[in-house]
This record gives C-alpha cells, sequence and structure tokens, in this order.
C-alpha cells in the first residue's frame, strides 16, 4: 500500500482482562475521508485513542508514512500530523478563541527552557487566517470559546488542525448533541478537508453522517474489523447487518 | 461602545475594584477625611505586601484549578527556620535561601500528592497547615529565637520614597506582582496555568505537562508565602510561632472578591490585590470610622459571599450581550 499515510499491524489492547482490540490491521489512505463506524465498545475508541497518543497498544505495529513509529503520548501523535478533535475535551471554555488555538504550541518571541514570552500579535493574525480559511464566520479571535455553540467550536477546533498542517484529522463523534444546522456544518468540513489533502477519519454512531461524507467505510465489533468497503459499493443496510 | 462594555463586565477583577473604590470613598467621608492622609496610608501600605503576597500566590494557584490551606503554617515555619539557623551562626543570606528552599520543598510534597495520589489539594494542604504549624514550634524549640543585631532591613523594611510613604516590602511586592501578572498574561506557561485549570482534559489532550504545571504553582505559592512571613517577622522583629494564624483564609478570600474562580481557570494577580487591599481597608477603615472592630471579620465574610454574586451576575450579563456572529 504505497499511498497509505497510516498503517497498523495486528494491534491488540487489552483493558484489565478484556481484549478490547484483536489484531486490527488497517490502511488510512493519504486524502480520503474513512469513515469508522460500530456500536460501543466495538473497539473504534480504542484504535482511536492508540493513534492519538492517549493509550498505548499492547501489541502490533504502526507506521506513519512507511516509517515505523512508536506514540507515547498525544504530543508525540501531534508531532507526527495526527491531531485528534474530541467532542468536548479539545477546548477550554473560559479562555479565547486565540488563545486556544494555539494551546500547548504557542509561538514565543524568545524563550528559556521553553517558557518564553508569547507572540501575541502573531496569534491574533494567524487565528483570525486560521478561522476564515475554514469558512467560520466568528467575531473577533478574543471572544471566548465558552459562548460559542457547539458547532462552532468544532470548527474551531478543525481549524487548530489545520492551521498546524496536521496531515490526519481524527474527529471522535464531532456531530454528537448537535442541531441538525450545526451537524450539517461540521458534515461541511470533513467534506473540505479533502480539498486541502487531508486524511480525515470520521467516527460516529450515526450511519447517514458518515455516508453523507467519507469515501470509504470501516466497521468494527467485538475488538475486530468486519467490514472495509468503498461507500458506493456498500450501503447503510449492510453495514447495519454486519454490525 | 457594546464591545468595550462587554470586555469590562467579563473581568473578573471589576467588582472588586469598584467595591474598593467606594469602600475608600465611604472611609474618606466617615473618617472626616484621616482615612487618606500620608500617616494612615503609610501604615496600610507598610502591611500590605504580606498579606498581598500570600494572595498573590494562591491566586495563581487556584487559576491552575488547587487550592493551598497551608500558606499561613508556611509564613511562620519559614522565618522561624531562618531565625534557628541564623542563631546557629548562618549568615542572613544562606538563612534566606535555606528558608525559601524549605517552602519551596512544602509546594513541591503538596504538588505531587495531590497529583501522585489524585486526592484533593484542600486535603494534602490542610494536613500540611498543621504539619507546617507543628514544625514551626517544634525547631523553635518553645521559645522564639532572637533575632541578630545586623539584619539587612535597609533592604525589606526600611522606609523609602517620598515622604517616607513606602517600606522597602512594599517595592518588593509591586516588583513580584508585575512579574507574576507579566506570566500569567504574556508567556506561554501562563497559558498552560490557565487551560491546565480551564479544562484539565483538553490542556492534557493539547500536551500541556498538566502535572508539571500544578507543582510548579504549588512551589510558587509557598515561596511567596514564605517570603511574606519574613518580611512580617523583620518588620515586627521576632520570630512569633503563632503569625500567619487564619492568613489562608484571607488569602482565599481575597483571590475570590478578585474574581478569582474556585474551579479554576478564571482570575488574575491584579484581582488578588485588590481583594487583599480591600480587607486591609477595611480593617484600618473601620477603625478609623468608629465602628467596633469586632465587625472586621463579619465584613470579610459578607463581601467575599457579595463580590462572588457580583460577579457572577456580572458575567452573564455581559454573556447576554450578543455581539454580531
Amino acid at each position: 500500500m504505497g499511498d497509505a499515510i497510516i498503517s497498523v499491524r495486528d494491534l491488540h489492547k487489552w483493558y484489565s482482562g478484556v481484549h478490547a482490540l484483536k489484531g486490527v490491521s488497517l490502511d488510512f489512505k493519504r486524502g480520503e475521508a474513512l469513515g469508522l463506524v460500530g456500536d460501543n465498545g466495538a473497539g473504534k475508541s480504542t484504535l482511536i485513542n492508540i493513534l492519538s497518543g492517549v493509550h498505548r497498544a499492547d501489541q502490533g505495529e504502526i507506521r506513519v508514512e512507511g516509517r515505523a513509529v512508536s506514540i507515547a503520548t498525544p504530543r508525540d501523535a501531534m508531532d507526527l500530523g495526527i491531531e485528534t478533535i474530541y467532542q468536548y475535551n479539545s477546548m477550554v471554555p473560559t479562555m479565547s478563541i486565540a488563545r486556544n488555538l494555539f494551546i500547548g504550541r504557542e509561538p514565543t518571541r524568545f524563550s528559556m527552557l521553553g517558557v518564553g514570552i508569547l507572540d501575541q500579535k502573531k496569534m491574533a493574525e494567524e487565528s483570525i487566517r486560521a478561522i476564515a480559511n475554514v469558512d467560520l464566520h466568528l467575531r473577533s479571535p478574543d471572544a471566548l470559546v465558552g459562548e460559542l455553540s457547539g458547532g462552532q467550536r468544532q470548527g474551531v477546533a478543525i481549524a487548530r488542525a489545520m492551521h498546524f498542517k496536521s496531515k490526519v484529522m481524527i474527529l471522535d463523534e464531532p456531530t454528537n448533541h448537535l442541531s441538525v444546522k450545526e451537524t450539517n456544518k461540521v458534515i461541511g468540513f470533513v467534506r473540505g478537508l479533502k480539498e486541502q489533502g487531508v486524511t480525515g477519519v470520521f467516527i460516529s454512531h450515526n450511519m447517514h453522517h458518515v455516508f453523507d461524507c467519507c469515501d470509504r467505510i470501516v466497521a468494527m465489533a467485538r475488538g475486530e474489523v468486519v467490514l472495509d468497503k468503498r461507500i458506493e459499493d456498500t450501503s447503510i443496510d449492510e453495514v447495519h447487518g454486519v454490525l | 461602545m457594546k464591545r468595550l462594555f462587554k470586555t469590562y463586565l467579563e473581568k473578573p477583577e471589576l467588582a472588586g475594584l469598584i467595591l474598593l473604590v467606594l469602600l475608600i470613598v465611604l472611609f474618606q467621608v466617615r473618617s472626616h477625611g484621616v482615612f487618606l492622609n500620608a500617616d494612615n496610608l503609610r501604615g496600610i501600605l507598610g502591611i500590605l505586601p504580606e498579606a498581598g503576597l500570600v494572595a498573590i500566590g494562591v491566586t495563581i494557584l487556584m487559576i491552575s484549578g488547587e487550592f493551598d490551606l497551608s500558606v499561613g503554617s508556611v509564613f511562620a515555619l519559614m522565618p522561624m527556620s531562618m531565625a534557628v539557623l541564623m542563631v546557629h551562626g548562618w549568615p542572613f543570606p544562606l538563612a534566606l535561601l535555606a528558608g525559601l528552599l524549605a517552602a519551596a520543598a512544602i509546594g513541591f510534597i503538596n504538588g505531587y500528592i495531590t497529583i501522585r495520589f489524585a486526592i484533593p489539594s484542600f486535603i494534602t494542604t490542610l494536613g500540611m497547615l498543621f504539619m507546617a504549624r507543628s514544625l514551626t514550634v517544634v525547631v523553635s524549640g518553645g521559645f522564639p529565637p532572637l533575632l541578630p543585631a545586623d539584619l539587612p532591613n535597609w533592604l525589606f523594611t526600611s522606609f523609602v520614597g517620598p515622604g517616607n510613604m513606602f517600606r522597602m516590602s512594599f517595592l518588593w511586592f509591586v516588583a513580584v506582582a508585575v512579574l507574576t501578572s507579566l506570566m500569567l498574561s504574556r508567556t506561554n506557561f501562563g497559558n498552560w496555568i490557565k487551560a491546565t485549570g480551564g479544562f484539565l482534559p483538553a490542556a492534557a489532550s493539547m500536551g500541556i505537562p498538566t502535572a508539571r504545571v500544578k507543582i510548579v504553582c504549588f512551589m510558587l505559592c509557598s515561596v511567596l508565602s514564605g517570603f511574606a512571613g519574613m518580611l512580617q517577622v523583620l518588620r515586627l522583629g521576632s520570630p512569633l510561632p503563632s503569625i500567619g494564624e487564619g492568613l489562608e483564609l484571607q488569602a482565599v478570600a481575597a483571590a475570590v472578591i478578585g474574581g478569582a474562580s474556585l474551579t479554576g481557570g478564571i482570575g488574575t494577580v491584579m484581582g488578588g490585590i485588590i481583594g487583599t487591599t480591600l480587607i486591609r481597608v477595611i480593617d484600618n477603615g473601620l477603625v478609623l470610622s468608629h465602628v467596633d472592630a469586632n465587625w472586621f471579620k463579619f465584613a470579610i465574610g459578607f463581601l467575599t459571599i457579595f463580590a462572588v454574586v457580583a460577579n457572577a451576575w456580572m458575567r452573564k450579563r455581559a454573556k447576554a450581550i450578543k455581539m454580531e456572529g
């Protein structure tokens, strides 16, 4: 698979006796939007947590752009260009949009031992551009994230991932608890990823959302991949059938 | 205009600042102009740095999402250990260094235990409150040691400035206030403190070393408290083991009056300073206006609740002002 940006081979994960991943092998292709579906406990969150550095696999290999890698922390994942967007976990509501965009990766004017003076001008300019790039219309970047709607927050999270040139964007249930209008907006973001050359991994319970914006669908059940097809070769009924 | 109004309503220290101005005006009128005269101001500004430095540390720690009840005990333990070392012949600079290191160690223990065992810092530091207070009495041997005569008071407590308005301690206080304010608002570390206290899972998932950030805040809080205790001992001329009792709650009250949130993420150094000043102004102003001084604690308690209610209300109003968007 020459065009795979991430390949995982034979991944296993046990949680205190529970075999949550049973030898998963999967290729994430460059520039593709992949929909990952499955019931609760099917192993999709486990797989994503391993790729985003939250958990470590007990066994198996991960290759990013052909190179074997070890992802021990969320920071390792980000440095490899893998950005994960969670439903709740990626924004600090008491901080401004600009500050949120740069959390943990603040541009500094000079620094000692990793601590330095913030380059606030750069932060303001780049956050305005980053937000505009994902076609999100917001008031100033100084507005608090806590005042944004759920969909707008997802938009800011996506803008952040784009800004840091992520190669793979994992969206973990990004449409949960969103209104129909907001959901459409997020689905629009996912469709937009392809134009920007970013690989998207879209995790959802909602089959319609996945079929709306993905090129390929991977279904998991009981810790294994049970279906892996192009969208045009399958149907919602078939996917439901294997779950 | 609307945006300006909204921005100011969102400032967490606004309620405290308005109350402070109102009270200064009230006390100035009630005391027939004595409150703001030079002698009285000199008195207030002379002791403000001690409680103020503690409040700065407590405020920053609260922004990072943690809490320290042991500051009053560290306030006493640090100068007491210095005094004992100096009695044993240590020179002042070395004793100062040892005292600050001891305070930093206590902060580290507070933070490490809180994070390692995932227990509330309220409990860890409550334990430390008793332990450090007890240690203070133990190292003193029951009798406060005599301070040597040649202490560098010119560096810490002497009066300076126009009309001898300030003590040197006030300059230390201003320097620390400016530096910590800048740290919080202008450095990436300040951003990490706010993110860690604002929403821990987000900070962690973005790769911020949240445990280290919190431990540094614990240590900073302890060191500032110890330093403030030393200033008080130098001012009083004797290391009493009982100083700083009740200071931990006053510092929390100051931080909260200044807009810091108990749940973390919100607050400013300036707010903590405004809160402390408010407490000092009430203490002094009640006496000058011939009000029974026993109302002091009542006033602080009332103000704490009032300031938080006012802040919550203002934040809600600010949120209700919808900008285009």
